[in-house]
């Protein structure tokens, strides 16, 4: 499973962010995604994801291959820890929300309604519906927000796991997962020049 | 862009050069169409010898209701071109042809009430045809306030564009609709090609000659809207430039 | 798909989840309007089939605006758009969803208030038998006005705007199947028609409705 992504531009709100971004993720292997707030973090994962279309570049990937986890868990209030994580699971198609559970030290809360979770408990509830998308590349953003020090360990043995199985991982984030595999992308030097927004406004200056 | 073709106008700075000089021309014609059109059609021609003087109002009432559907027919075909091919100046205007629509339909609305009054009794009917085109005008309504409720314009001009494709489907599902639901007092239309009710040249010359006078009216109005929208889009592009380079 | 159908039944049965709302509203309204036109059961007979069509398509709209809402802001509606069922698929069921838990319940409810509108017993059969025909469309018309608005800040007001002159069709074949079997006419045209509406609309409305959420996603 790789991800390759090649001269790639993206643009929020019509405005250019990044240019000219390109990098190859191997099966295993994981990238970190640095730079100041407002650099084009989040609207790289979302055009990797899918959500936006790309303004130039291509992104090579098997289909059906990509989960993004944003900075929204897309949890239900009024639904069990369970409940969530099963119906992501079916969504997915795949089986057994246990070992999710286990991975991500939820299983005593399994029966808790989501919305009597702690912020961090809600975070862990959302990475662990990574493991039940059954899907190889994650786009993960933020990860770690809200999550405690035994937690963040937690997610980095877990993320571990899922690179030694030939899963990758595109993460942005400022806290140091303990991955020391992980290589560094600073998203500085692919800021987009100072130019004529894109989109609607391009063709009117 | 491909050469010599009519795409070329697409872009907005040719638009922009072509529209400027054109404007003026069609903006005149509209003028000398709509005045002498109504002045003869107003003092120069005989009354009917059932309905009187009041007939007169056609003069008004079927241009307005011509430019009102036309107005429509060509914002489904602007946002099918904006959708299809992704030209700005077709979204900016559709953009700018639904006021001139919505107003020209309250203009049929309301001159259609004080035809009926004199020759109905009374100012509102719910027939068909004023029904389905009270319907219309909340359709031009409902397109107007989605443009200016969404801030991103790109995002504005799909969404408004799509609802346009539907909103006619619907609108055209509602004209059946209405006249399944209520046969009405309204005369057939002014200018069937069924003998029998047919109109007297007297009338009908200068009812093409406003009929002409407010197509061309539109078109100005048109192109004047559409050009303040790519001078507002302009502006917007160039201080989002001064604010990138500071 | 079905867990997708599943998981929005138990969101709008558990609590807060606005199930019986529209229900309470189309029973304030069946009493309202006796209180404003008058007790006279002639009039209120003659008009019992409008008022109660009107009565359903109102409260259907009111639970329009949650229906991508909720998704949009907790994240969920990202994460369905990257999950392997197509978007048009979530459309669909969730507008069959808001059928279940809205069109469906207004129909059966629908005699009960008949009753109270003094409706003649011959309607009674044609209007649980229009509203079912028609409120699947009034549902799928909302998904996608729901669509286009899901973006926005205080979308309600526009999202009726927006979607009420769509209802039109609707709205007329419904209540004109209900006033012809009130008078034991024919019912055999505004039916099919509405029929015809709901049919269409399932058909294209899901995938024009997916084209504005991923306008509104990006």
């Amino acid at each position: 499973m790789e991800l390759a992504v090649s001269d790639l531009t993206c643009a929020r709100g019509g405005v250019p962010l990044l240019e000219g971004v390109r990098f190859t993720l191997p099966a295993g292997a994981a990238l970190v995604l640095r730079g100041p707030n407002g650099c084009g973090k989040t609207t790289l994962l979302r055009t990797i994801a899918g959500l936006q279309p790309q303004l130039s570049g291509t992104i090579d990937c098997p289909p059906d291959a990509i989960t993004y986890a944003g900075h929204a868990d897309g949890l239900k209030a009024v639904l069990t820890v369970a409940e969530n994580l099963a119906f992501w699971a079916a969504i997915h198609g795949t089986p057994g929300i246990d070992a999710a559970l286990e991975a991500m030290n939820l299983t005593d809360l399994a029966a808790r309604q989501a919305q009597h979770l702690s912020a961090g408990q809600k975070r862990r509830l959302g990475l662990a519906r990574l493991l039940v998308t059954g899907r190889p590349i994650w786009l993960l953003d933020e990860p770690t927000v809200s999550l405690d020090t035994a937690s963040v360990a937690l997610f980095g043995s877990v993320a571990r796991t899922h690179l030694a199985r030939g899963g990758t991982a595109l993460m942005a984030s400022h806290i140091d997962l303990g991955l020391n595999e992980a290589r560094v992308l600073d998203l500085t030097s692919y800021r987009a020049a100072p130019r004529l927004p894109q989109g609607f406004d391009e063709a009117f200056a | 862009m491909s050469n010599g073709s009519l795409w070329e106008y697409a872009n907005p700075v040719k638009f922009m050069r072509l529209s400027g000089q054109v404007l003026p021309w069609v903006a005149g014609l509209a003028a000398a169409c709509v005045v002498g059109g109504l002045f003869w059609g107003f003092f120069l021609t005989p009354d009917d010898f059932r309905q009187g003087s009041t007939v007169k109002i056609i003069f008004l009432h079927v241009p307005a209701a011509l430019v009102a559907i036309n107005a429509w027919v060509m914002m489904l075909v602007a946002s099918l071109v904006w959708l299809i091919r992704r030209h700005h100046v077709a979204a900016l205007a559709a953009k700018a042809a639904a006021p001139v629509g919505a107003v020209m339909t309250v203009i049929g609305l309301f001159t259609g009430a004080v035809w009926g009054q004199p020759m109905w009794g009374t100012w509102w009917v719910w027939d068909p045809r004023l029904t389905a085109f009270l319907i219309l005008f909340l359709f031009y309504l409902g397109y107007i306030a989605l443009w200016s409720a969404i801030e991103d314009a790109e995002t504005a001009a799909d969404l408004t564009a799509v609802l346009c494709l539907v909103g006619t489907v619907f609108a055209v599902l509602s004209r059946y609709a209405a006249f399944f639901w209520s046969q009405g007092l309204h005369q057939g239309a002014s200018l069937s090609l069924q003998p029998g009710t047919r109109m007297d040249w007297a009338y009908k010359a200068p009812l093409y000659v406003c009929m002409a006078g407010f197509t061309l009216l539109f078109l100005a109005l048109l192109l004047a809207g559409t050009r303040t929208e790519i001078r507002a889009r302009r502006s917007r592009a160039l201080m989002i430039r001064e604010r990138m380079a500071a | 798909m079905i867990a997708l159908l599943l998981r929005d039944l138990r969101l709008a049965f558990r609590a807060g989840g606005g199930f019986g709302l529209g229900l309470g509203f189309f029973l304030v309204l069946a009493v309202l309007v006796p209180l404003g036109v008058g007790s006279d059961p002639r009039t209120l007979a003659l008009i019992a089939p409008g008022i109660l069509w009107i009565g359903a398509l109102l409260a259907c709209l009111l639970s329009l605006d949650r229906m991508f809402a909720l998704d949009h802001e907790d994240g969920s509606l990202d994460l369905l758009a990257t999950a392997p069922i197509p978007l048009e698929g979530v459309v669909a069921v969730k507008a069959l969803a808001h059928w279940l838990t809205t069109g469906l319940p207004l129909v059966l409810m629908a005699p009960l208030l008949g009753v109270l509108l003094n409706l003649p017993g011959a309607a009674y059969g044609w209007l649980i038998m229009s509203l079912l025909l028609g409120t699947p469309a009034l549902s799928v018309i909302g998904a996608f006005g729901a669509a286009l608005t899901v973006g926005l800040k205080r979308g309600g007001l526009l999202l009726s705007i927006l979607v009420l002159p769509l209802y039109i069709p609707t709205l007329i074949y419904g209540a004109e199947v209900v006033i012809r079997g009130a008078q034991g006419l024919d019912t055999t045209t505004p039916l099919l028609l509405l029929a015809g509406i709901t049919a269409g609309s399932a058909a294209i409305l899901p995938f024009a409705a997916a084209l504005a959420l991923r306008v509104n996603l990006r």
